[in-house]
């Protein structure tokens, strides 16, 4: 102990001291001071940037979802147009055939009614033919046979008989 | 081509082994020389004379190393008596200011004067002692060391030369690694750029889980500052400088007066609570723990010093006393041996020298931890 003791040098622990705490508050100012700033802002700066590429890559993906169900709903919209164009398209065909039906049979009618009306008109001309063509006939008969007196009055009793027996 | 370790390893642990066998080959010449040397510390005391057997002179070169000197010797030769190396200014406060140069000692062999006083080094310790022009030193009977009158020595020692090129070393590396970050984007270049992993290391395991996230920025530039100044000397003292700064006792004691002067100067109310009054105890034994943790405070310091000066202290003189049995053995195997001991030894002490700078931030940052620790004494209750 007293070897220790006998060591300790008064001179060299002042310099020790003094050259130590300089030291300690020059390295502070000039050396650890901006080391330990600039590895802080290091450390900072690399977290941030994984922090950042982790958003980036969060909001791709977020956006890669939204890229995918908008694509979906175009899909889906898509589909729906098409088959709403399907069935619209039936529809006419479905809508103009059943017009083109009625149409047809409303033809039909009208050529049937007037097909009926010509058929009438062509009768009554028949008849008003027949009629005169048969007039003209029994005149010509008539004027034939009215010629001898005998065969008049045969005519007008079978003629009386026909009305008794009506 | 794969050669397995184990059979080196066995020719090391075979060599080693064998160490002892060839010193003792020479025991009785051994203790031959104990005996001269044993005679001749006894007359080394007496006359101050100067070691002469090979064995002594190593020792006597192990001690002179170990402690501080007033001049930066790197080499010497025995035999003609050259010094290489450069000398250092005293500096003394003894009824005023005495400046001199070092070399007026002449490496401890001359008297130095100056403005009429004298001073002498003393062999056994370095240091400086006022004497007459005659250089008598007058010895205390018991003890050995010199009762003479020693002056106030602010002298550069070899010791302080060093702290001074590490502290300049060390502000020049991290001064240009910080700069290097502005210049450079954010990213460190330079030869500052080895010691970034190691001052994330110091913030990311040793200041942040010892004194939390809260209070760790202010004990940074100490923490930082003290693990460097440390792991840099002990680097020193493994060069062929022959540097020993974390080994001296001064060194390392005012080292762990900084910290502990910060601990109990930032200390809480809760941490003075802990060593005055104990919480969670009953009434009797609060009074008994207060003396007991009283001293812990000061243990705390007084172990950090010396744990710090006991293993750099420790690895020199083991060190230099291996290198020095290669010129005890003068053999090619002997010598060869402790070469390679040498060599192990002192890759482990660089290990050592990385390991006790940071095992004196690290008790450091718990001892700030516990300063500026917050207990919550509902939890404790639950204890």
């Amino acid at each position: 102990m007293e070897k220790l003791i006998n060591q300790f040098e008064f001179g060299l622990f002042f310099w020790q001291v003094l050259i130590f705490v300089g030291l300690i508050l020059l390295l502070k100012k000039f050396a650890w001071k901006p080391i330990l700033d600039a590895v802080n802002d290091r450390e900072q700066g690399i977290k941030d940037a994984l922090l950042s590429a982790e958003n980036a890559r969060k909001e791709m993906e977020n956006l890669q979802a939204d890229n995918l169900r908008i694509l979906n709903e175009a899909r889906a919209e898509r589909d729906a147009m098409l088959k709403e164009a399907r069935e619209m398209k039936e529809k006419m065909i479905a809508d103009s055939k059943n017009e083109a039906q009625a149409q047809g049979q409303k033809m039909i009618e009208q050529a049937k009614a007037a097909i009926e009306s010509e058929k009438n008109a062509a009768m009554a001309e028949l008849k008003s033919q027949v009629s005169t063509l048969s007039l003209s006939i029994a005149e010509k008969l008539l004027k034939e046979e009215l010629s001898n007196k005998e065969s008049q009055t045969k005519l007008v009793e079978k003629m009386l008989g026909d009305v008794k027996l009506n | 081509m794969v050669i397995s370790n184990r059979p080196l390893r066995f020719i090391l642990v075979a060599l080693v082994a064998c160490l002892p066998v060839i010193s003792f080959a020479n025991s009785e010449k051994d203790a031959a020389h104990t005996q001269t040397e044993v005679a001749h510390e006894a007359a080394a005391e007496g006359h101050h004379a100067e070691p002469t057997d090979v064995k002594s002179k190593i020792k006597a070169f192990v001690n002179h190393h170990v402690l501080d000197s007033h001049d930066f010797t790197l080499t010497q030769d025995d035999e003609t008596g050259k010094y290489y190396g450069f000398s250092l200014p005293v500096i003394i406060w003894d009824n005023g200011l005495q400046m001199f140069s070092s070399s007026k000692f002449n490496h401890g062999h001359a008297v130095a004067e100056s403005n009429g006083n004298y001073y002498v080094i003393n062999h056994h310790d370095g240091k400086i002692y006022k004497t007459d022009a005659t250089g008598t030193i007058t010895e205390d009977e018991k003890t050995g060391h010199p009762t003479n009158v020693r002056p106030l020595d602010f002298s550069i020692t070899k010791t302080v030369v060093s702290i001074f090129a590490a502290a300049l070393l060390m502000l020049w590396l991290f001064s240009s690694l910080a700069k290097s970050y502005t210049k450079n984007g954010g990213i460190a270049s330079g030869v500052g750029r080895i010691f970034e992993p190691l001052v994330v290391y110091i913030r990311d395991e040793i200041a942040i889980p010892n004194i939390g996230e809260k209070h760790y920025r202010k004990y940074m530039s100490y923490l930082l500052t003290i693990f460097f100044f440390v792991l840099f000397l002990n680097i020193f003292g493994l060069t062929p400088l022959g540097i020993n700064a974390t080994g001296n006792l001064t060194i390392t004691f005012s080292l762990a007066i900084i910290t502990f002067l910060i601990t109990n100067l930032t200390a809480n109310k809760n941490y003075w609570g802990h060593i005055f009054w104990m919480p969670g105890v009953p009434k009797p034994m609060r009074i008994i723990l207060a003396p007991i943790e009283l001293l812990g405070v000061f243990i705390k310091p007084f172990s950090l010093m010396i744990r710090l000066y006991a293993n750099i202290f420790a690895g020199h003189i083991v060190l230099m006393s291996i290198i020095g049995l290669m010129f005890i053995f003068k053999s090619w195997i002997g010598s060869s041996l402790s070469f390679g001991l040498s060599f192990v030894l002192s890759i482990l002490e660089i290990l050592v020298a990385f390991l006790q700078a940071y095992i004196f931030t690290m008790l450091s940052a718990l001892y700030f931890g516990s300063a500026v620790e917050e207990h919550h004494h509902e939890e404790e209750a639950h204890h």
